[in-house]
């Protein structure tokens, strides 16, 4: 669908005011700035910027659909072009990964200004396209932006005070929060926080409430069903597993591995420092490893299943329209199928007609021979390897109980991205698929 | 002032107040000792521990959307019934003909913000590594509380009983129809069998006893609305009161030992 007159005039007075409090966000970031000695020439960045954001909002309420800024045409198409599932999720690691190992570099204030006020006018510019609208401010997806932000931020205010605390570490100093450990009365210094935060968050929703209507669609029909039907936002990471796994694994075991994993989260990290602190050297495996479980295959997943995938589940580009007759080809093969047919060049193995339940399942065991065995490897063999490489530490410390958990834990963990790769690079779709029992992993 | 005086010297006022107004240190403390309101915090605090840029308030706030829920809620059940014939109805009043319809958005957008904050304490709590001895149980409770967010937001998702609603819980419930051994379509369920008949059918297995039917319907409505405006609450109530009770037994706001 071309963006047309309508929609953008109905958008228009939103840039405007969008815009013009991108304008008055950087015009004070500006003043302040101004008013620290060292910092006039941010100050100069800022309010220049701000002038640019009163120019933007300016189009945008003249009055003229054509004048409302946009992204280019061409740079959408070539978005939409570009990405996918794959670009997406190695997009996405590619970038977490960055902000992580040059942390010391973007937790400075205004490099992060910069990121974020880049982000922010490359979301007004793509607020444009009727196609990217249409999805990000559907009313239940606009919880999702703010979350995006919300943790942006958080993970900003935490790296910034981890990075200062690692340094001080290095240096044998105490951590900043241990510098000042004064004792004050919770009359008034924290009831009056409480009081001025219950103030802000009745505030917020108020606004909030009053300018987003709740949405409210067709009366509920079993016989319509809506194509895509989704769950709730915050389900849609686990909805988006089911691309890659059966819904007894990625919708029932799988979340429950993650209820289980998290609750036996404080009794399996056995490092002591770190407790009461921001830092990441202390505990760079900890660290890693949850932030790899929060963002990689919780958040993005959840961005993904909200915002860029559409009707029969199918990837559309953010700037895409949600045509229901996009074809995808599936040619997705299970592992028994490349066993023995693409490789061994001969029929599945299958029990004779009349053969008796046991030797119905001997049959069964045999065409799934090398998925069993390489799920057998993975999840048997490969604690005690680790246990004698890698984890030799680990096990050392932790027991063997303390030690199976966790690497049957983190193992698990690591199905989905290591299926998530068999299945872009060899269209695996079960490594065991037992539809007898249905049983397929 | 004569008159505040006089009201602060009435016996009614001070039959309600147990202490006099916090003006002095010594009252500062009384009050935290005396008011019940306020008996769930200590006296004095770290000061590095209120620091915003370390608690970032985040618990605080996720403890005060549930009480925003509460009462929004409580008024929404005077308007809407559970049933086929009403609910979408009430809500569709809610949004074009009563006086205070908006209540429904701020429980709607307050409880989206509600599992917000809860991820974004939890992340809190892991990054100051708050979730180590001796504060791992409470961890433990904090997880149960996440699930319980979640499924408070699940269940009260169906109750406007529009297309969004019913479509969004029957691809959630549909997950439980593949719960191994107990979901008719689940890997093992065929184990269950006795002569010959199978137990786990589409009218007996987990999705049957979540949605009280064999598709999202009428009971289905019922329950999850007796979940979402009864069981669950009392659960989150009193799995708070052991959690914040255990923040205050387990060595208090988290800091540095």
């Amino acid at each position: 669908m071309h963006s047309n007159g309508f929609f953008l005039s109905d958008v228009a007075g939103f840039l405007g005011g969008y815009y013009t409090f991108l304008a008055v966000m950087n015009g004070i970031a500006a003043v302040i700035l101004w008013r620290q000695q060292q910092r006039a020439g941010w100050a100069m960045v800022w309010a220049t910027f701000a002038g640019a954001m009163m120019i933007l909002a300016s189009l945008a309420l003249s009055g003229s659909a054509s004048m409302v800024p946009v992204l280019p045409a061409a740079v959408r198409g070539l978005v939409n072009q570009l990405s996918g599932p794959v670009l997406y999720t190695l997009g996405t690691t590619a970038f977490l990964v960055l902000l992580f190992v040059f942390r010391k570099f973007f937790v400075q204030p205004m490099v992060a200004w910069t990121v974020f006020n880049l982000s922010l006018l490359l979301l007004g510019l793509s607020m444009a396209d009727e196609n990217f609208a249409a999805i990000v401010m559907k009313p239940d997806n606009v919880p999702i932006v703010g979350l995006v932000y919300l943790l942006a931020f958080f993970t900003w205010v935490a790296t910034k005070q981890a990075v200062v605390n690692d340094e001080r570490i290095k240096q044998g100093l105490p951590v900043m929060e241990k510098v000042n450990d004064e004792k004050v009365l919770v009359w008034p210094d924290l009831v009056y926080t409480e009081l001025i935060c219950m103030v802000a968050v009745s505030a917020f929703l108020l606004v909030w409430a009053i300018f987003l209507p709740a949405p409210l669609e067709e009366p509920a029909s079993s016989v319509k069903t809506p194509n895509p039907s989704k769950a709730p936002w915050y389900f849609l990471g686990l909805q988006e597993m089911l691309v890659y796994f059966d819904p007894w694994y990625a919708g029932v075991v799988l979340p429950s591995l993650v209820v289980f994993g998290l609750m036996a989260m404080p009794y399996l990290d056995f490092n002591k420092s770190g407790n009461g602190y921001y830092s990441i050297e202390e505990r760079k495996f900890s660290y890693l490893v949850w932030q790899f479980g929060f963002f990689e295959l919780w958040i993005t997943l959840i961005i993904l299943g909200t915002f860029l995938r559409g009707p029969n589940w199918n990837f559309f580009g953010p700037f895409e329209y949600w045509t229901p007759y996009k074809v995808e080809v599936l040619n997705n093969v299970d592992l028994p199928q490349m066993f023995w047919v693409q490789w061994l060049n001969q029929p599945l193995p299958r029990a004779p007609q009349d053969a008796g339940l046991l030797v119905q399942i001997g049959y069964i065991l045999l065409r799934e021979a090398p998925g069993l065995m390489v799920m057998g490897a993975y999840l048997v063999l490969l604690p005690p390897l680790l246990a004698i490489t890698v984890f030799r530490g680990f096990y050392a410390k932790m027991g063997f109980i303390r030690y199976m958990v966790m690497a049957n834990l983190m193992l698990l963990m690591l199905t989905l991205p290591l299926k998530m790769i068999l299945r872009w690079t060899l269209n695996l779709k079960y490594i065991i698929s037992i539809p007898e029992f249905s049983l397929n992993f | 002032m004569a008159i505040g005086e006089t009201i602060r010297n009435s016996q009614i006022w001070k039959s309600i107040f147990r202490h006099p107004m916090p003006l002095d240190r010594r009252n500062r403390i009384v009050v935290m000792l005396t008011n019940f309101f306020l008996h769930l915090h200590p006296v004095s605090i770290k000061k590095q521990g209120i620091a915003l840029s370390f608690t970032w308030c985040m618990g605080g706030v996720t403890f005060f959307l549930f009480l925003v829920e509460t009462v929004t809620g409580v008024l929404l059940m005077f308007y809407y019934r559970p049933t086929l014939e009403w609910a979408y109805n009430d809500i569709l009043a809610l949004r074009d003909v009563t006086s205070l319809g908006i209540l429904r958005e701020l429980h709607r957008w307050g409880a989206h913000a509600m599992v917000i904050t809860t991820w974004l304490h939890m992340y809190r709590v892991f990054l100051t590594g708050s979730y180590k001895p001796p504060r791992e149980f409470n961890w433990v409770v904090g997880v149960i509380l996440l699930l319980l967010t979640l499924l408070l937001s699940f269940t009260g998702y169906l109750l406007p009983w529009d297309q969004l609603a019913i479509w969004a819980i029957t691809v959630g419930s549909n997950m439980a129809r593949a719960t191994p051994i107990l979901g008719y379509e689940g890997p093992g369920q065929q184990l269950l069998t006795i002569g010959g008949i199978d137990m786990i059918t589409d009218g007996s297995d987990a999705r049957f006893g979540l949605l009280g039917a064999r598709f999202v319907g009428e009971e289905t409505l019922n329950r999850f609305y007796v979940l979402h405006c009864i069981a669950i609450p009392l659960a989150v109530a009193l799995l708070l009161a052991i959690h914040f009770w255990r923040v205050r037994k387990d060595g208090g706001i988290s800091g540095p030992l």
